[in-house]
Formats: structure tokens, C-alpha cells, sequence
């Protein structure tokens, strides 16, 4: 505002200061989400030392204390909070380890998407022409895959070349690259628009005179003026990464059960619905819910206020 | 009485650092076909001063306080459904830019229908009749053909024409230009304000001119506000105000013209900027970048920097300046003694 | 489509010795054409049950000569869309021609690739129109100022480039200490103050302006300007000033280039052309500024709006709309031709003696 007024703000007097902040303090809504979201994570990162039982370890199972229900039904044993599943596992242990799997995935689905999508999208914008031409049309024969084709492909290919062992093995990373390689093109288009917009505007050509390579220009200049976008797309596209791992997972297709996942979880709990055990399926689901719903509504939240129609930073 | 009248316009904008006083002691008027031109830098709240008339100004902003008056009823407390049988009835408005009020989707004609049918029980055949009276006199050649095409089709300057034969569509009393030509040529701008002088003569309507130009206004306006900062620091007839200005903002603003400056030489500067609105400095807001705030013994003069300056009267002018009132007292002393 | 072809039987290609003028850029018979068509596939039409290619273009300029000599200010004017931007950009080298030359110091420099431009950059400089837009938001006043000090003196020391940012921040009149600052919490004319600074670090001799002050305030365009004028008096700067404000180019200028569709209509030293206007563009242009003597305007009115750039007018492009336009006018196009005093005109009404 006014420049005069010698002392210059810092870091965290600018932040306190910002919009962002200002709007944040005003929406109750992203503050319980955000809330919610911090301790969800926080929970599945500390799964190690939180959980009362290790579900990976097979010495630790009780066979005969399978299918327990939940503390608040009759029948419980109170070792077991959740209850357990039909393998005797604890299911408050389970389902931390699952949910860190799950955001394991999810936030490694996203980086990788991020980073495929960030440089095609930025090349594409900044160089247009025929790499424009080629790096798009690449992106729309990705998206004419869904991520369930490409996954069961993938994982198909790979159980068949290395072995149903391998793939259990390498499930997590397997995993991050199929929705990785699935989703690179919403980053792509996403940032390649704003790139579009971001070149044409005055201090690119500042940059060019003075006389940048075109990949400063790209990295330093365009990239951090598109990071607005893609903070808000990346929202997005966690909640679907950790929803899109449930799914596979739910198929068959993802995390076995042996090391499972909020979705092979809730897949696995699925038999066992109609003998009365609903505690196997529905309380993770209920966890997988509201995680990705306080994703999701963190990420209305900052779309709101990062849109550069509605305010202008 | 005079067809428009604005007393003590005040204007606010709510905003997360607190209400920030856009337009505050805000007083003029308007007599039936008479020129007025609002003069001011970008923040000085001329536009600001054009929406409030009508009662346009977008949330958070609000009028405070003050009353603006036209034809004995007050605009600023009346209700939506009144103040709609006033806009662009009685009261016009046209935008510096032309595409704010052409909806892109619509045809020359169906907007002006429209318009024309929204005050008026007409035929349509009547409406298209008058439209084409209307494009005609705005010198617009081949109006029939105008009528059909799009907002897209025609050029800048044709689109402002076309504004024009909009706001005087309904034979207004009052038409407000917020800075009509800014977005022109200098040819096409030139020509546009001649049209619109030429029109208003005609049709006896008054014009309020908002604009930063004071070539335009010195050329189309009878009187003139200057603002600074959300207050009329001058006003008067035109003519005098820009022979002879008072208020040093206002000499500064004209001395500031490359025209008037030697090829070459330094152009006379003001120094510094317009405060922000939110920040605005104790006193008299120019006073910062005021040349004139010591007393002919060139000891600071204390009222400047502590006390908001109120009008004093100089010749036909009014003028917010202690150093004016200071002269004028002064001579009035004079002649006393004398 | 005639001009370039004519401007380079009119100057043979320049030979060494043409170094010896004062001239610090030449332009030569420039040409810029953009296409309207999109890519080989959008051009294809179906004509009369055949495959035809179709493509169309927006003439931005239309074979176009300038000479720029060392430490004048050189006025390029005209309304929007006439191509002045454009010449500025090519000059800096944003877009290639497609055709002509541009010489600086006697060298072509509209054929090089960007790494052998470098060396050039230092010596030429540019200053944009909307300071709200040429500062990049994400850095601070202090990192836009030293980017095109390091790149250009890969050898100097963080202490020296220091150094050189402060001294450059205080010859424009901006308090080095609001270096860690960024651009949007500066007004915009001192906005426009960085970008000068900006442009000044690297100590160019030669600056291509593009409406530097139409997007500021009246009372900041005084100081803009006066900052313009003080700056080429202390460093000796060669100017190349677009602008579309006639007021202005009176008061900067040496000399004045009028532009129309694409076309240099009147080139003369500032006090000739706005003494003795001749080209009736000219005219018309000078007799519409408004002034704040006389109450009344008395402009030149001119018939008509400007031709698109995609279908150009045969003949003279001004034709359409000017008052002494004949048949000769619709036809031929006027080449710019010395007068006694040294402006060039455009017209062949100047030149049959009828104006």
C-alpha cells in the first residue's frame, strides 16, 4: 500500500497480514477442515507409536479374536477399541497404518503428477508451436485412459512379468506411479492456461530484454507467478489421488491385504457385512470420508480466495 | 432551485483495514442544461462521486451521509423501483468502457428496444423508429444496418456513438460521463466529445464530465470540481479555475502539462503521490506535496498540517486552502486599515 | 505490397563507411506480417470442390524506414493499432520482422539468435507501458534490479552489485532500503520509477520507451518525464519514444515519426512538424489535442475510422478518410520524400503542390 513508512514487515508479519490469513480467520469452514485434515495426518504419520498394535506384524495376531466389535457394542473386549477384523487384527492399528498408506499414496501420486504436469505445462505454454501441439495431444490420449485401465493394465503387466509377490512388494510405489502417470494431465492444462496468460504480460518481455535464457524466464519468472493454480488444483487431485488408490484398492487392484490401505480395508470388511461385522467396512470408510471431504472443502476454500477475479493481489 | 443538488456526500467503503471515507463533504450542483466537469487523478473519488448519484456503488460501499437531491426528491434514501424510473430515464450514465453497458450477446437494436420499453408502453415498431432517429443523430452512418449488428462488429469509437444514442434514448435531463473518451484516439476522441457537446446544446441536457483530462474539460464543461483524495478542493467556473487557479494542487496539476513547459525544459512536477485513501495525512490531505505550506515569513503555517481546510470563497470560486484564506484575509485586513 | 521492395532500391544495402554517420539505428524497409490463419490444418478451405490453403494477415507494418541518431529523442506517434508498438518491439528484438533490416551501431541485428543478441542488451534497453505489469509480483525490488546486473557481469562481486543497485535506485529517486520490498506495495509511478531503474542498471545507450507514462497519473507523469530527461542528459541515452500523447512528444522530442496503418506518413524535427504540420494526418492529429486556451474545439474533422490492418487500403492507407484525397491517392502509394526544411512526407498532395 504505502511504501513510504520505513520498517519493513516480516515474513510472518506480512503472512498475518495477507489476505490469505485474513479470509482464513473469517471461514470457519476451513478452519475445522483444516482442523480435521492436520490431526487426520498427524495421526496416520505418528500411526507407529499411537497404534496400540503393529497389524503388519503376524506375531501379533489373534486368530481367535477375530471379528470383535467396537467398544461400544456388546461382545467387545476392551484391548480392542475398534474391534478387530476377520484376521484378528486390531482395527484402530489397522486403520492408522491404512490411512498412512493411503496419504502416502495420495501425496506421492500428486508430486508426481505435479512434477510431470508442471513441465509439460510449462514447456506447452511458454514454447508453443508444435511442442505446444505434441505435449497436448499427448495429454489427451492420457485422459482418454481412465486410471482404472491404466492400473489394471500395469498391474496386470506386472503380475504377470514378476509375480503376484513382486507386486504386493512394490504396491505403494506402483501405486503412486499409475495415478501419477494417469492424472499428469490436469496439471498440465491447468498450468499451460495460465501460462498462456502469465507470458503475454509485460515483465516477460522485461525478462527477454534483458536478455534471460528462456528457461530462467520459465522457471523463475512464469512458474511462481502460475503457483496460485496449482496450489488449488492440487487440492483437488489429493482428495482424488487417495480416492482413486481406494478404488483400486476396493478392486482388488491396489494395496494387499496383508499391508492394506483404507480402501483394501474397506474391501476387505465388504464379505463381512452381511454376517454383522459392518465395523470392518464402515469405520474406515467413515475415516476416508472425512478425510477427503476436509481436503475438499480446504480446497473451496482456497479457489475462493486464490481466484484472481475475486481479488487482486 | 437547481435540477441536481449533492450536500455533504458521504461515502464509505467497509474494508478488512476499516472503513475508508471514499468521498466525505461533498457539495455541488447542477442547473437544467448546464456542463459541469469532475476533475481528479485516479483515487481522488470523481468516480466514485458519479456512481453514488445514482446510487450505484457496489457493496462495500455505502452512502453515509449527505443527500443528493434531483428535482426536490432525495435519490440516495429513495427506493430500488424509484431510483429505477430515474436511471437512465431521467438520469443517463455512460462508462468509459463502451463494453460494460453493450451486452455482447444482444444486438444494437434489441438493447435500445429494450431500453426504450423498460420507461415506455411503445410498439416495437415505434421503439425501432426511435433508435434510428436516435443513431442518426449521433452521426452514425447506415443506422438501419447498425441496428442489427452486434457490439463486436463495431469499432471503439462507433460503440461509444452508439452509447451515446443510448443515454440520450430516453430524452434525459442529466447524462454522467465517466471518463467517455479515455479508452479513444485522440481523432476519434476529439470527434466523440464535440458529438456529445453538440447533442447536449440541442437537447438541452445537462452533462456531469468525469475525466482527468483538463484539455476536455477546459473545452465542454460551463463549471468545474477538482478533487483530491475524496474532497472538492476547488470549484468554480471553469474558465477561471483553469486562468487562474487557487488552490496549489490545482495549479500544480495544470503547470504539470508538458504544454505548459518550455520543449525541453523540465516539466514542473508535483512531488510525490496521492495518499491512499485508507492513510491519509493529518490536515489537509495535499499537504505533504505542497509547495505552499510555509507563511510568507516562511514559518510553516500549524493550520495545514492539523486542520482539514474548509471553502472559502475567491471570487466566484471556492477554494479548501489555508494559504487562500490566509491571502484573503490578509487583504480584506488591508482594505480596513486602508 | 511495393514499399520494401522501393526502400531498397532507395538505400542499396548499407556498406561500412555508413558507420561514420551519427546514426544509431537504422531501420530498412521493415515489414511485419501477423498471421490471422492458426496452423496448417485451420488454413485448409474447401473452395469451388477443391483444397485450397487460405491464410490472412494482419499488416502491421508496411515497409517502414527510421534512422535514429546518437543522443536525440526520437517520437514515434500515432493512434492504436498503427504499428508504433510494434516497431518497438522488433527493434528490441521481442518479435522478428518479416522482412527488412534493423542496424544498430551498423550492425544487422534483427537476424540473431538470443545468445548473439546478449551483447547488444546491455547497450539497449526498454522501459514498458504498464508498470502494474512489468514488475514480476513474485520478486522483490532488490532481486528485479540485480538479475540483469548479474547476468551481464557475471564477474562482479556480490559487493559491487550491491553497490551498483543502490546508486541505480537513487538515481531514479526510490529509497534503497525498500529494496526487500515488492512491486505492488509501490504506487504506480513509482513503479514505473523501478522499471526505469531497471532498464538504467546495466547502463545502456539506447532506450526504446513504449508509452512510458500513459498508464500514470497527470501530476506522475510530469515527474516520469522529467526523470526521462534527466536521465538522458546524464548518460548521454539515445531514445526511441512511442507514444500516442502529442502533447508530450512537443515537449520530449527531437524529432517525430507520425505512423498510420503500418506507415510512416511525416518524419521532422519537433518544432517543424508541430509549427508546420504538412502530412493531413498530421494535421488532423495535432488539431485534435485538446488544449485549454481556446474554449472551443476546432479540429480537423476526419471522415470515417481507421481501416483494419487485415484488408489494407490500396494506395495512399490514409485515403479513406482524408479531405484531399483524389484518384492518384486511391491508387499509388505515396513515398516519403524530403522537403526543403528536411521533413519527410508521405502525400501526394504535399508533392503535386495541392496542400
Amino acid at each position: 500500500m504505502n511504501a513510504s513508512s520505513s520498517a519493513l514487515p516480516s515474513r510472518w508479519e506480512r503472512f498475518r497480514d495477507s489476505y490469505l490469513f485474513y479470509s482464513f480467520k473469517r471461514d470457519m469452514v476451513a478452519q475445522v477442515s483444516l482442523v480435521v485434515f492436520i490431526a487426520l495426518v498427524a495421526v496416520a504419520v505418528l500411526a507407529p507409536w499411537l497404534s496400540p498394535m503393529n497389524p503388519y506384524d503376524l506375531a501379533q495376531i489373534d486368530i481367535l479374536a477375530s471379528e470383535l466389535p467396537p467398544f461400544w457394542v456388546e461382545g467387545s473386549d476392551a484391548q480392542y477399541l475398534l474391534g478387530t477384523d476377520a484376521q484378528g487384527r486390531d482395527m484402530l492399528s489397522t486403520i492408522l497404518y491404512g490411512a498412512r498408506v493411503s496419504l502416502i499414496i495420495g501425496f506421492g501420486a500428486v508430486a508426481l503428477q505435479a512434477l510431470i504436469g508442471v513441465c509439460f505445462g510449462l514447456l506447452a505454454g511458454y514454447l508453443g508451436g508444435r511442442i505446444d501441439a505434441f505435449l497436448m495431444r499427448l495429454a489427451d490420449i492420457q485422459l482418454s485412459f481412465s486410471t482404472l485401465m491404466v492400473a489394471i493394465i500395469v498391474g496386470a503387466l506386472v503380475k504377470a512379468i514378476f509375480g503376484g509377490e513382486t507386486f504386493s512388494a512394490y504396491a505403494v510405489p506402483l501405486l503412486v506411479l499409475i495415478i501419477g502417470l494417469a492424472e499428469w494431465p490436469q496439471y498440465a492444462r491447468t498450468v499451460r492456461a495460465s501460462v498462456l496468460a502469465e507470458k503475454n504480460k509485460e515483465y516477460v518481455d522485461a525478462a527477454r530484454v534483458m536478455g534471460l535464457r528462456s528457461k530462467r524466464i520459465m522457471f523463475r519468472h512464469v512458474l511462481p507467478n502460475t503457483l496460485s493454480p496449482i496450489f488449488v488444483i492440487s487440492t483437488v487431485q489429493i482428495a482424488n489421488a487417495i480416492i482413486s488408490e481406494a478404488a483400486l484398492s476396493f478392486l482388488g487392484l491396489g494395496m494387499p491385504e496383508t499391508h492394506p490401505s483404507l480402501g483394501s480395508l474397506i474391501k476387505s470388511g465388504f464379505d463381512y457385512i452381511q454376517s454383522g461385522s459392518w465395523w470392518i467396512t464402515l469405520i474406515p470408510g467413515a475415516l476416508l470420508v472425512v478425510l477427503v471431504l476436509s481436503i475438499n472443502l480446504l480446497g473451496d476454500w482456497l479457489r475462493d480466495v486464490m481466484n484472481p477475479r475475486l481479488y487482486k493481489g | 432551485m437547481a435540477l441536481l443538488e449533492v450536500t455533504n456526500l458521504d461515502v464509505r467503503f467497509g474494508l478488512r483495514q476499516g472503513e475508508v471515507r471514499a468521498l466525505r463533504d461533498v457539495n455541488f450542483t447542477l442547473e437544467r442544461s448546464e456542463r459541469l466537469g469532475i476533475v481528479g487523478e485516479s483515487g481522488a473519488g470523481k468516480s466514485v462521486a458519479a456512481f453514488s448519484l445514482l446510487n450505484l456503488i457496489a457493496k462495500p460501499g455505502f452512502i453515509a451521509g449527505g443527500s443528493i437531491n434531483f428535482e426536490g426528491k432525495t435519490l440516495n434514501t429513495m427506493s430500488e423501483r424509484g431510483l429505477r424510473k430515474v436511471r437512465g430515464n431521467r438520469i443517463s450514465m455512460i462508462f468509459q468502457d463502451p463494453m460494460m453497458t453493450l451486452n455482447p450477446v444482444l444486438s444494437i437494436g434489441e438493447q435500445m428496444v429494450e431500453c426504450l420499453k423498460a420507461h415506455r408502453r411503445i410498439s416495437g415498431k415505434e421503439a425501432r423508429a426511435i433508435c434510428l432517429d436516435k443513431l442518426r443523430q449521433v452521426q452514425i452512418p447506415s443506422p438501419e444496418t447498425r441496428l442489427d449488428q452486434y457490439p463486436h462488429e463495431l469499432s471503439g469509437g462507433m460503440r461509444q456513438r452508439v452509447i451515446i444514442a443510448i443515454a440520450l434514448l430516453l430524452d434525459p435531463d442529466i447524462i454522467i460521463a465517466d471518463e467517455p473518451t479515455t479508452a479513444l484516439d485522440v481523432t476519434i476522441q476529439a470527434e466523440i466529445m464535440a458529438l456529445l457537446l453538440e447533442l447536449c446544446e440541442q437537447h438541452n441536457v445537462g452533462l456531469i464530465l468525469i475525466t482527468h483530462d483538463l484539455g476536455v474539460v477546459s473545452q465542454v464543461t460551463q463549471r468545474m470540481l477538482v478533487m483530491y483524495a475524496g474532497r472538492v478542493i476547488e470549484q468554480g467556473p471553469t474558465r477561471e479555475i483553469i486562468n487562474d487557479p487557487q488552490h496549489p494542487y490545482t495549479q500544480g496539476l495544470i503547470n504539470a502539462l508538458p504544454q505548459m513547459a518550455t520543449p525541453g525544459e523540465k516539466l514542473n512536477q508535483i512531488r510525490g503521490s496521492m495518499p491512499s485513501l485508507s492513510n491519509l495525512p493529518s490536515g489537509c490531505a495535499f499537504h505533504p506535496r505542497c509547495n505552499f505550506i510555509n507563511r510568507a515569513d516562511g514559518k510553516p503555517r500549524p493550520a495545514c498540517t492539523e486542520q482539514v481546510p474548509g471553502f472559502v470563497e475567491s471570487g466566484n470560486c471556492r477554494v479548501a486552502c489555508h494559504m487562500v484564506a490566509e491571502m484573503i484575509e490578509d487583504r480584506r485586513l488591508k482594505e480596513e486599515t486602508s | 505490397m511495393t514499399a520494401p521492395a522501393e526502400a531498397k532500391a532507395a538505400h542499396p544495402t548499407p556498406t561500412q563507411n555508413e558507420k561514420s554517420d551519427d546514426s544509431l539505428l537504422q531501420i530498412r524497409g521493415l515489414n511485419k506480417r501477423f498471421s490471422l490463419s492458426g496452423d496448417f490444418l485451420e488454413q485448409l478451405r474447401f473452395k469451388g470442390g477443391k483444397l485450397v490453403r487460405h491464410q490472412e494477415y494482419v499488416h502491421a507494418i508496411n515497409g517502414v524506414d527510421l534512422d535514429i541518431k546518437r543522443g536525440e529523442a526520437l517520437c514515434v506517434v500515432g493512434e492504436s493499432g498503427c504499428g508504433k508498438s510494434t516497431v518497438a518491439r522488433m527493434v528490441m528484438g521481442l518479435i522478428t520482422p518479416s522482412e527488412g533490416e534493423i542496424r544498430y551501431a551498423g550492425e544487422r541485428i534483427d537476424n540473431l539468435s538470443s545468445r548473439q543478441l546478449l551483447p547488444y542488451r546491455k547497450r539497449m534497453q526498454m522501459i514498458f507501458q504498464n508498470p502494474y505489469a512489468s514488475l514480476n509480483p513474485r520478486m522483490t525490488i532488490q532481486q528485479t534490479l540485480e538479475e540483469p546486473l548479474r547476468l551481464h557481469h557475471p564477474d562482479w562481486d556480490r559487493e559491487k552489485i550491491e553497490q551498483k543497485v543502490e546508486d541505480v535506485m537513487r538515481s531514479v529517486g526510490i529509497d534503497p532500503d525498500w529494496g526487500k520490498r515488492f512491486g505492488h506495495e509501490f504506487s504506480g509511478g513509482q513503479r514505473q520509477r523501478i522499471a526505469i531503474a531497471r532498464a538504467l542498471a546495466v547502463d545502456p545507450e539506447f532506450i526504446v520507451a513504449d508509452e512510458p507514462i500513459s498508464a500514470l497519473d497527470v501530476s506522475i507523469q510530469a515527474q516520469v518525464l522529467n526523470l526521462l530527461m534527466e536521465a538522458q542528459q546524464e548518460r548521454n541515452l539515445t531514445y526511441l519514444f512511442i507514444t500516442h500523447d502529442l502533447a508530450v512528444v512537443e515537449h520530449f522530442g527531437t524529432r517525430v515519426a507520425v505512423m498510420y496503418l503500418g506507415t510512416v506518413c511525416e518524419i521532422a524535427t519537433t518544432s517543424t512538424l508541430f509549427a508546420k504540420p504538412r502530412h493531413p494526418y498530421t494535421q488532423a492529429l495535432l488539431s485534435a489535442i485538446p488544449r485549454l486556451e481556446d474554449d472551443r474545439p476546432q479540429h480537423i474533422r476526419l471522415s470515417g475510422e481507421v481501416p483494419t490492418p487485415v484488408n489494407l487500403p490500396t494506395g495512399c492507407v490514409f485515403h479513406g478518410r482524408c479531405p484531399h484525397a483524389n484518384a492518384r491517392c486511391k491508387q499509388e502509394i505515396p513515398v516519403l520524400q524530403t522537403q526543403d526544411d528536411g521533413t519527410r512526407v508521405a502525400c501526394h498532395a504535399v508533392e503535386e503542390g495541392r496542400l
